[in-house]
């Protein structure tokens, strides 16, 4: 049974002019020890569909869902308190900007002890040893004195790795890293991905990796869902993924790595993704998408089959035949 | 740090001038003089009044008498009291305590009220709570004090004659003063009964004197709490798995107290202008008091003095609160 299992989620919020859907009907499973990464342009609802999970939306924002379990546990009927017992220790999340993460009115190492005192009760003592031992799991040099700094004292990148040191401190078994490289400098990106990935294969715990970015799902994910517009267009482990897309978004977003590039200037795809106010009928992807004929503007797709990645199109790609033509 | 604070202390320099100028002139601004409020309904010779002005020295030209009152104030003497002969620093020094325990409960009290009801306020942004809380505050940043003493005069000392209307202590107590605070001294005393006597007197002029800066924290502290709560580090918090007490408390609270120790910092000028009407209200034996008295007897050495003395005070006070920031949010001290 996966760790993490969301079966239709959706979340609507309550804005000025009136609803907006930013996740619609979205499944998803993450099994133990799995890296599960969600992609997609920013504005497709991937924040926000793992925020719900975690039970940090805002109040303007209505969850509905059949289904979110996690650690055979049903979040849905939980109450705030006993959820707040499991978030910050069996699941936790990190944040795309490190720097303002961190609250700056308090010692890193305050803040670190802070999550072993509240979840795991533990004493002065013990909670300086563990928090230096985080701080060099996650390899911050010279941790007994880093943990007196301030976060404004440290660089992004440290400041992110101090992020991922306090998330991992009760040994979760679910991490969630929102674009966790996304406001860091290349060389920085890579290391802070090598570090997830080591830390997934030292303590077993599933990851789930969101980001905007095919380079990074290409170095780290095992398995990907795309998301557009809230919606899940598709789903498949990462080499057939990269291999055969079955939704013409996802080729549109492989199409835009630098490395795939055929001419001098990058595709990039037109449009943005569709907001509060411009939503089309039909298939959301059809004002963007090159194949859209008049049925896509007309009718929403179904998700296909497993074996066509559940892609949500009338017209997948690499389906057998064309492969084959 | 020190850099910092010397070049504080320069900027000084010009308001200090300043506020000798103003007390110098206010004081003389008024009609009447100190001979003639001396003499009273009797009224006064020509020659008497002329021999007076000679010894006070009024007689001379205004910019040499304010020549002499600065060469004195820089070498620390603020002249005597011409009703009570005692230097005027002495008897600010004698009165200041008194002032300073009734500030410093008044204060005690908006901190004490004001930063909950602020937090509580934000974090019920909108609902009911923090709709009644705004318009109380609204309508207590701005009830006359006068009005609102008479108010709570009238209903606790005279309806229900819980608190004694006027003076620090009941009339049968009497004990020796070592600190000036009444709460201690009466205390230190022994007496039976006398700490509670303190207590009840302080009540109402603490109300009194603490429901501005009350509404004032209060408004500040929402206002700066709903800024932090969007903030990053409290959904970080959030994530944690932190009780909203601990959030609300711990994380949004120390991040936004600069603001509101600002507008404590700024209340300290505002507070000692309102003692001045609390005390003489409240017949509270303080500066205030002091110096409205001395104002009516035109008695200028007090009013220049005390008006100096409360000035640097203020400045002071904004000083030390400019030295928290730095405490409360280590960022501030990078620059
Ligand atoms: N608190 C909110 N109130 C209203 N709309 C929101 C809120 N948070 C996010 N949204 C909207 O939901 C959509 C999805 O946002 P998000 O999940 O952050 O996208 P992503 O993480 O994929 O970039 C966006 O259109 C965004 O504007
Ligand atoms: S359904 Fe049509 S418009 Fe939508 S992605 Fe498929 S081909 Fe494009
Ligand atoms: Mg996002």
């Amino acid at each position: 049974m996966s760790l993490l299992r969301i079966r239709n989620l959706s979340v609507e919020f309550a804005t000025a002019s009136g609803r907006f859907r930013a996740v619609d009907g979205v499944d998803q499973d993450v099994d133990e020890g799995e890296i599960l990464a969600i992609v997609g342009e920013s504005g497709s609802g991937k924040s926000v569909s793992m925020l719900a999970v975690m039970g940090l939306l805002p109040w303007t924002a209505t969850v509905t869902a059949d289904e979110v379990s996690f650690d055979g546990q049903d979040l849905l009927a939980m109450d705030a308190a006993a959820r707040r017992k499991m978030i910050g220790k069996d699941l936790a999340m990190i944040f795309q900007e490190p720097m303002s993460s961190l609250n700056p009115c308090f010692t890193v190492g305050w803040q670190i002890r802070e999550a072993l005192r509240i979840h795991l009760g533990m004493g002065r003592r013990e909670r300086q040893a563990r928090a230096i031992e985080l701080f060099e799991q996650v390899g911050i040099p010279d941790p007994e004195k880093r943990l007196g700094a301030f976060p404004h004292q440290l660089s992004g990148g440290m400041n992110q790795r101090v992020m991922i040191a306090m998330a991992i401190a009760c040994k979760p078994k679910l991490l969630i890293a929102d674009e966790p490289t996304t406001a860091l400098d290349v060389t920085i990106q890579a290391q802070i991905l090598d570090l997830l990935t080591a830390l997934r294969d030292e303590t077993g715990m599933g990851l789930v990796l969101i980001t905007h970015d095919m380079g990074v799902v290409a170095e780290t994910a095992e398995r990907v869902s795309v998301q557009y517009a809230g919606q899940k267009i598709e789903e498949q482990r990462v080499g057939p993924l990269f291999r055969t897309p079955h939704h013409p978004y996802t080729a549109a977003l492989l199409d835009a790595l630098p490395e795939r590039a055929t001419e001098k200037h990058l595709p990039t795809i037109p449009g943005v993704v569709p907001g509060q106010f411009d939503r089309p009928e039909g298939c959301l992807f059809s004002p963007r998408c090159k194949f859209a004929d008049a049925k896509c503007k007309a009718q929403v797709p179904p998700a296909l089959g497993p074996d066509l990645g559940r892609a949500r199109c009338f017209y997948p790609l690499n389906t057998d035949e064309r492969v084959a033509s | 740090m020190l850099n910092y604070v010397l070049a504080r202390l320069l900027t000084f320099i010009p308001t200090f001038i300043g506020v000798t100028l103003v007390s110098f002139s206010f004081i003389r601004a008024l009609p009447g003089d100190p001979i003639q409020v001396m003499a009273g309904e009797r009224g006064i010779s020509e020659e008497r009044y002329a021999e007076l002005a000679a010894q006070f020295g009024y007689d001379r030209p205004i910019y040499v008498q304010y020549w002499d009152y600065l060469t004195g104030v820089l070498q620390g003497d603020l002249g005597v009291s011409f009703v009570t002969k005692r230097p005027v620093w002495d008897e600010f020094f004698s009165l200041f305590p008194a002032t300073l325990e009734l500030s410093i409960c008044a204060m005690i009290f908006a901190v004490a009220l004001g930063l909950p009801a602020g937090v509580i306020a934000a974090v019920n942004r909108g609902k009911f709570f923090d709709r009644a809380l705004m318009s109380t505050a609204l309508v207590g940043y701005s009830m006359p004090i006068f009005w609102w003493a008479l108010l709570l005069i009238i209903v606790f000392s005279g309806n229900l004659q819980w608190t004694p209307v006027s003076g620090r202590i009941g009339l049968q107590y009497y004990f020796p003063d070592p600190t000036g605070f009444m709460l201690i001294d009466s205390l230190a005393s022994g007496q039976k009964g006398a700490f509670l006597s303190a207590v009840r007197h302080l009540i109402l002029p603490t109300i009194v004197l603490g429901t501005i800066p009350l509404a004032v924290i209060a408004r500040q502290t929402r206002s700066a709490m709903l800024e932090v709560l969007g903030e990053d580090y409290i959904r970080t918090a959030r994530a944690k798995g932190l009780t909203p007490a601990r959030i609300n408390g711990i994380h949004a609270l120390r991040n936004a107290l600069i603001p509101v120790v600002t507008v404590i910092g700024l209340s300290v000028g505002t507070l000692l202008a309102g003692a001045i009407l609390t005390e003489t209200i409240f017949s509270w034996p303080g500066i205030g008091k002091w110096m409205v008295d001395s104002i009516f007897r035109r008695d200028y050495p007090v009013v220049q003095g005390g008006l100096l003395l409360v000035a640097v005070l203020v400045m002071v006070v904004n000083l030390i609160v400019d030295m928290l920031y730095g405490l409360i949010n280590p960022k501030i001290r990078k620059r």
